[in-house]
């Protein structure tokens, strides 16, 4: 596969406002989507939905990183950044997943962790950290989707999956072009040049091999043709339900071991 | 005054005992130096009483970040130190501007080959596997090679059955390597995890800085999660953070002691003490048959 676009081009379709966010796709996805709240620990984190559905009559649990789709849900959900809370409601449902034998449906759309005195007084950097332990050995299939932004350790928190994948005009990066370019050349304005720098596009991810599969757009745009997407995620969703299903745990958890394990360069 | 007096004897008699173990021609060379800015308190400190002191402050008890080297002179028993992938490196790695240029400068003023140092060591008799982050290669970032030394490091580890200690100084993950340095986070926890499944002990120990990528992947992961005084410690960094809150973040946010009164680490202990401190929860773990 081949790219046409420019990667500075991917990140505006990624960012663009009318581009359908999680909260517009579940109910396609999905069907009786019941939202589960908390991390019975501190409180909800808006900028991680969650709960349990249908998939095609298979009960699934959707965790799912939602950006607003005006001011007031993005005040909300802090724009869709998530706090310890978040990850640690994300947390305490895969676990409910395991017990409950529920594959797991993951959305990542995030430009990234919050950066805030609070996230970090309730220990940001222990919540990722975890949570990319936990689904690394969570005993039933996950599958993720990143939708449009995948931005940094707090993108990477729900993509520790079995089947990872990227819509067309999904970018997935250390950080966004903008603080790129500002660590590197000192200017924020030069976040163009970052982005065909850092190699984010799905493209270049499939290329190294990180993601299984690019999710293809239509050539009207997501936003005009919504249902395009939907039906490509749903044959995925059913296919890898079919054969992720019929492992045998410890085949499942050594599959995705590996999976990871192999990402870069080995020594 | 007095009081103050006393406490400066007391530490110079705490670190009397250690002063024997530092080499006296390494510290001739360091006598004529310029002396160094402490950027706790910001006292001056002339390099020869940084080594007399265990590279901490005197007047505040600010831990400077250590090199490897002096790590492995004030951590381990003697000669016990066996390094493994040495030999790995990120030269050639990809062509990211500047990138190879950095790599090679950091080689030369480190004599390090990367960031990451691991091995096999013995502390107090007993065998670890062991990996030393030097804050001063490329910001100890973690690249492809570190993650990589790393997750090697937790598989023998658990093959071996050898407690795990890795002292981390890291700003994060290493940006010239994209998106595959991203990835070392999740490859590293996943080999925790497995270590953990198989009753592994990790002793994680935090030093000045630990941020980004790395104290959010494994150096919070530890059974035990120890720091060093003073040091920073975080996922964000500051500026961006004054910059999203528009607020400027007290002096100790961020710091080991900050992080021990919020839960996220088990103790802070001096560096004169931490030999002794992993030697003893070492044992403390031992499995009896
Ligand atoms: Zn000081």
């Amino acid at each position: 596969m081949t790219q046409k676009n420019s990667a500075w081009q991917r990140v505006l379709n990624a960012r663009k406002t009318d581009r359908p966010k999680a909260l517009d796709l579940i109910p396609y996805l999905f069907d009786e989507f019941f939202e589960l709240s908390g991390d019975r620990a501190y409180g909800d984190d808006k900028a991680i939905v969650s709960g349990l559905a249908f998939f095609e009559g298979i009960p699934v649990t959707v965790l799912a990183q939602s950006k607003g789709r005006n001011l007031e849900e993005n005040m909300a959900c802090h724009f869709g950044m998530a706090h310890p809370e978040g990850y640690r409601k994300a947390m305490r449902l895969a676990k409910q997943a395991e017990k409950f034998n529920r594959p797991i449906v993951c959305i990542v759309d995030t430009a990234g962790a919050f950066p805030g005195k609070g996230a970090e007084e309730r220990g940001q950097a222990e919540a990722i950290a975890s949570s990319l332990k936990l689904f690394s050995s969570i005993k039933v299939p996950v599958i993720t989707f990143v939708l449009s932004e995948g931005g940094s350790g707090g993108a990477l928190a729900l993509s520790v999956a079995d089947r990872l994948y990227m819509l067309e005009n999904a970018i997935y990066s250390i950080l966004s072009p903008e603080g790129f370019a500002s660590i590197l050349w000192k200017d924020e304005s030069r976040a163009q040049e970052a982005a065909e720098l850092m190699e984010c596009t799905a493209y270049d991810l499939y290329a190294k091999g990180i993601i299984d599969k690019i999710i293809m757009e239509p050539t009207e745009g997501f936003e005009n043709n919504k249902s395009f997407v939907i039906t490509a995620m749903k044959n995925e969703i059913r296919n890898d339900l079919s054969a992720l299903r019929k492992l045998k745990t410890s085949t499942l958890l050594d599959q995705r071991y590996k999976k990871f394990r192999d990402i870069g360069v080995k020594i | 005054m007095n009081t103050q007096f006393y406490k400066r004897k007391e530490r110079l008699n705490l670190f009397q005992k250690l002063f024997t173990k530092v080499d006296k021609t390494d510290l001739k060379n360091t006598q004529d130096s310029t002396p160094l800015m402490c950027p706790s308190c910001n006292t001056p400190i002339s390099q020869y009483d940084l080594k007399v002191h265990l590279s901490v402050c005197p007047n505040c008890n600010f831990h400077f970040s250590l090199g490897v080297q002096e790590r492995i002179a004030q951590l381990v028993d003697e000669k016990s130190f066996k390094e493994l992938y040495r030999s790995a490196k990120s030269n050639k790695i990809n062509d990211f501007p500047e990138y190879q240029k950095k790599i090679a400068k950091a080689q030369d003023s480190t004599g390090l080959q990367e960031a990451v140092t691991t091995g096999i060591a013995e502390i107090n008799g007993k065998t670890v596997a062991l990996a030393i982050m030097d804050a001063r290669f490329i910001m100890g970032s973690m690249g492809q090679i570190v993650g990589e030394k790393i997750t090697r490091l937790i598989e023998v580890a658990d093959k071996k059955k050898y407690p795990l200690i890795i002292l981390s100084a890291s700003g994060g993950a290493r940006m010239q390597e994209g998106i595959l340095s991203l990835f070392q986070m999740s490859k590293t926890a996943s080999a925790l995890a497995r270590f953990d499944e198989h009753g592994g002990l990790y002793i994680s120990v935090l030093t000045h800085p630990t941020t980004g990528g790395v104290s959010a992947s494994f150096a919070m992961l530890g059974d035990i999660i120890i720091a060093e005084p003073k040091a920073l410690i975080g996922f964000a960094g500051r500026r961006v953070i004054e910059k999203t809150m528009n607020e400027q973040l007290p002096e100790a946010f961020q710091k080991s002691e900050f992080l021990l009164e919020k839960g996220f680490i088990d103790a802070i202990v001096h560096r004169k003490d931490l030999k002794t401190t992993l030697s003893n929860l070492i044992l403390m773990h031992k499995v009896s048959s």
